[in-house]
């Protein structure tokens, strides 16, 4: 789980890259391994500048990425610092077991997924709707302000998110509070109330990042021929009808792309969201702790390696058998939308 | 000229104009909230808390920042250098990615692009990860632990080859092929001049990742002097806040040299700044990108 896979936002452009050939898409008997192994050493002479441009890449991702994967294997021993990959005392599924009959990994699953839930289908919804009702001002100069307006948030840091909370929640001089006292009403210890987290979390995921959806739809929009709406509007369909009928159906296709590439991080997601948000403070992880947090505490406050590594290789694989399985899902149903 | 709208679109125009007014309010209200509280007088803001509007205006949050400013010139260079040599190693590297894997004379595209994506699909988790950059890499404690892990990412390299592969035609390899030019002066001379746009969005979105963080620090660096920009202001809000509580809890009284109310606020834009500033000017590469890339999509 590294950081910045997810902070760089959701992918669009990406033409998937596996259509038209895995590495394994054709079974090879015997014979022909060793004549395709000579085709590589080939190749590779041939290129060798292209492969050479292409070695840091695949160097990063080795070391980064695959490198990683073989310490997996802490899962299934008790670590600690001072001892090697294979010196750690192996203790087979005991880590899993724990986390299992203490019930937190149904909770953090149940917590990670809902809250993904509720990002991808609230925020593309608003942001549909958003971008339709921007895409009607008329005012150009307006327009343009307000659209760069929501699509700021996206750009500050974390940090600031949290510097914002506290402003807004803190109980001693925090907005609400002092608002609230305004009014007469005694003020309110919003960090005491675990239930009230969910709607906080989600309400500022969606101020993070309705801004830079709403682009994406709103472009979406942009690209839709006017023949369309002139048709419709001779036909006299109403503005409402040309909408309903017309823009929604056409932003389809966007909306199954963003949301795939959601579905593929829904067992991640958000770490700095919800860190930076709820922190340290053990009240609220009944309805605030996700995977990543948990993994990221345990790393750093209770050192609980092997019990953290189990926690991530259960959120890997898990996320990983869910994304085969929604991808053969809607393969079956329409080729056209299945990431690969 | 001007043709008399129907009952529906008139409806649609109000609901348009409430909604996205109310929404711009919302996106900006928190930031006037930040900046307010930074101009206020901190006894001010310890009596009656904080409010849109500096009940008592006053300087002291941004001249406490300042009083002593080496902290965050410190972290401010921080950050600047990693941002700065990041992001210029990461374009060149996935650049060099990207146009390698838009070649379709190159046989082994395919594969090389599938082993790249397959990392977002399954991964080792944070703990193996951070074993191998602090137990096997021994970046603890230095600028590698802030820059390598943010090189590149999946997302990145491969909408940094749909921009090669639709801004550069598959004539001009061959052309410039057979008027002799090598594999790397092709990508130097032609593809980096064709695909400036392109460049511009993955490098903005690698310079905002760098600009952003804090985990990074977090997670590797021990040593004070080498905090980024984001995790010293974490610091100074969080360390406030826990000792205010432990204080509260206690009994006990605070220090005086504690950041005070504004300065936290003052603190906040003074790492804000250069993004609010720079803003207008980089939105429109973003907003260019992400529509380019739509529209593809």
């Amino acid at each position: 789980m590294r950081q910045r896979t997810r902070k760089s936002g959701t992918p669009l452009a990406i033409e998937l890259p596996l259509k038209g050939g895995t590495p394994a898409a054709s079974p090879l008997g015997a014979g022909t391994i060793k004549k395709k192994k000579k085709g590589f050493l080939h190749e590779l002479i041939h290129n060798r500048v292209l492969f050479l441009m292409l070695l840091p890449a695949l160097l990063f991702f080795l070391i980064n990425s695959y490198f990683p994967m073989v310490g997996v294997y802490y899962a299934f021993t008790q670590f600690d610092f001072n001892s090697g990959l294979f010196d750690a005392p192996f203790v087979g599924f005991k880590n899993f077991e724990f986390l299992w009959k203490s019930g937190t990994l149904v909770k953090l699953t149940l917590n990670t997924i809902g809250y993904n839930l509720a990002f991808i289908l609230l925020g593309n919804v608003l942001a549909i709707v958003c971008a339709i009702l921007l895409s009607e001002l008329r005012v150009k100069w307006f327009k343009k302000l307000t659209q760069s307006i929501m699509f700021l948030p996206y750009f500050v840091s974390f940090v600031i998110l949290s510097v914002i909370v506290y402003n807004v929640f803190n109980y001693d001089s925090g907005f609400l509070n002092t608002l609230l006292a305004r009014f007469g009403a005694g003020p309110v210890d919003v960090y005491n109330k675990p239930l009230v987290w969910i709607f906080l979390i989600i309400l500022f995921y969606l101020w993070k990042n309705l801004g830079y959806s709403m682009v994406i739809y709103l472009a979406a929009i942009t690209g839709i021929s006017d023949e369309y709406y002139e048709a419709a509007k001779i036909d006299g369909a109403h503005i409402f009808q040309r909408i309903w009928y017309i823009t929604v159906p056409m932003l389809k296709s966007t909306f199954v792309v963003l949301l795939l590439f959601s579905l593929g991080s829904i067992m991640k997601g958000q770490f700095d969201l919800f860190y930076q948000l709820i922190g340290n403070n053990g009240v609220l992880y009944n309805t605030t702790d996700i995977l990543d947090t948990y993994v990221f505490r345990s790393l750093k406050v209770t050192f609980d390696i092997g019990m953290a590594t189990a926690a991530g290789l259960y959120q890997s694989l898990f996320g990983f058998i869910l994304i085969m399985t929604v991808n053969y899902i809607i393969r079956k149903i329409n080729d056209d939308y299945a990431l690969f | 000229m001007h043709i008399k709208d129907d009952p529906y679109t008139r409806l649609l125009q109000g609901l348009a104009y409430a909604v996205i007014i109310l929404g711009s309010l919302a996106c900006l209200i928190p930031f006037l909230l930040i900046i307010s509280a930074s101009l206020t007088a901190n006894e001010s803001i310890i009596k009656d808390g904080y409010h849109l509007i500096p009940a008592e205006f006053s300087l002291e949050g941004y001249k406490t920042v300042f009083t002593f400013p080496d902290e965050v010139l410190r972290a401010y260079g921080v950050t600047l250098f990693t941002t700065v040599t990041g992001t210029l190693t990461g374009l060149f590297f996935m650049t060099m990615a990207g146009y390698v894997l838009a070649r379709k004379d190159f046989k082994y595209r395919n594969t090389f692009s599938f082993y790249i994506y397959f990392t977002t699909l399954f991964g080792g988790g944070l703990v193996p990860w951070y074993i191998m950059i602090t137990k096997y890499l021994h970046l603890t404690d230095s600028y590698g632990a802030l820059i390598f892990p943010g090189l590149m990412t999946p997302f990145l390299i491969i909408l940094m080859k749909n921009f090669i592969r639709s801004a550069v035609p598959e004539e001009l390899f061959e052309s410039a092929k057979i008027d002799g030019a090598g594999d790397f002066r092709i990508y130097w001379r032609i593809v980096l001049q064709l695909s400036m746009p392109g460049i511009a969005t993955v490098g903005l979105f690698l310079a905002l990742a760098y600009w952003n963080d804090w985990f990074s620090s977090s997670l590797f660096i021990n040593d004070p002097h080498k905090y980024q920009l984001q995790f010293h202001l974490y610091n100074v809000i969080n360390s406030a806040a826990f000792i205010a509580n432990m204080g509260a809890g206690t009994g006990v009284s605070l220090g005086s040299d504690l950041p005070t109310e504004s300065t936290k606020m003052a603190m906040a834009i003074v790492v804000t700044g250069p993004i609010l500033f720079l803003y207008p000017f980089i939105q429109r590469y973003f907003v260019k990108g992400l529509t380019i890339g739509a529209v593809k999509g």
